[in-house]
């Protein structure tokens, strides 16, 4: 198996519990930074929608965690990781519509219990683990185009 | 239609209004986050009862042509200042949701 293309920027973006004003910069930030480096648009608007629905996940329903941007030449990582609650249901929050989110969280316009829908449909790889009283780790992928990998110079 | 044409025909308020040659292609009403992330289109005006500092970042994050505030609800000084300083417009309009976007969808129909 050949080794994974090189890895041209990595991240780490804290994510505080609660602080629901704050979340949103990470995914400001990592758009940005994806933008800076030349990835097509669609690539940057399906990894900061990703990168926003993880934020929003870490700072209402957990402890704290961190999300960790890793941009490689032919694909861009998400990994979401917290300290938990954890959720014992998988594919119970893969289902649309599905929620645990409190009255106040609602009034402000989370917890349609589409989060997680909307993290796996823009990534093209999407992979979550989770232990109760341990936490949850997301690992989002989404591949750059072709003709995006021939402007660097390498062809995949 | 641009943007300044739409708030003027709609007699919306521009609170920020950073480019008022952007286009309006479509609109587009919810107040749940995820939906407008999902289904919101570039282009797209964003009616909506939120306006707290995260519809800042969903409205970047979609390319929406601006944010609408129904109801005369608006937003904190403090939204606002984060909407200019990532250029999102944001207008307010005194109607509700339902005679605004039948308003603005007849707007858009008639130039289709």
């Amino acid at each position: 198996m050949p080794a994974e293309p090189s890895i041209l920027l990595r991240r780490v973006f804290p994510v505080p519990p609660d602080a629901i004003e704050e979340a949103g910069k990470a995914s400001t930030e990592v758009r940005r930074l994806l933008r800076g480096m030349g990835a097509e648009p669609e690539v940057v608007r399906r990894a900061g929608i990703v990168c926003f629905e993880g934020e929003m996940n870490i700072a209402l329903y957990t402890k704290g965690g961190r999300i960790v941007l890793v941009v490689r030449e032919d694909r861009v990582e998400l990994l979401f990781s917290d300290r938990g609650p954890g959720i014992a249901d998988i594919d119970l929050v893969k289902q649309p519509g599905y929620s645990t989110a409190p009255d106040w969280a609602r009034e402000l316009g989370f917890g349609a219990g589409m989060g997680i829908p909307n993290m796996e449909k823009n990534s093209d790889e999407f992979h979550i683990f989770s232990r109760v009283g341990q936490g949850t780790v997301i690992r989002a992928t989404i591949y750059r185009r072709r003709d995006d990998l021939g402007r660097s110079g390498k062809e995949a | 239609m641009t943007l300044g044409e739409v708030a003027k025909r709609l007699e919306l308020k521009g609170l920020v209004l950073p480019d008022p040659g952007r286009q309006v292609r479509w609109g587009f009403c919810s107040d749940l986050l995820s939906d407008a992330l999902a289904h919101a289109g570039e282009g797209d005006l964003w009616l909506t009862h939120q306006r707290h500092l995260n519809v800042v970042a969903v409205a970047k994050l979609t390319g929406v042509a601006g944010v609408v505030c129904v109801r005369g609800l608006a937003p904190s000084p403090e939204v606002l200042s984060r909407a200019r300083a990532e250029g999102v417009a944001f207008l307010l309009s005194r109607q509700d949701t339902f005679e605004l976007a039948g308003r603005l969808f007849r707007l858009l129909q008639g130039e289709a």
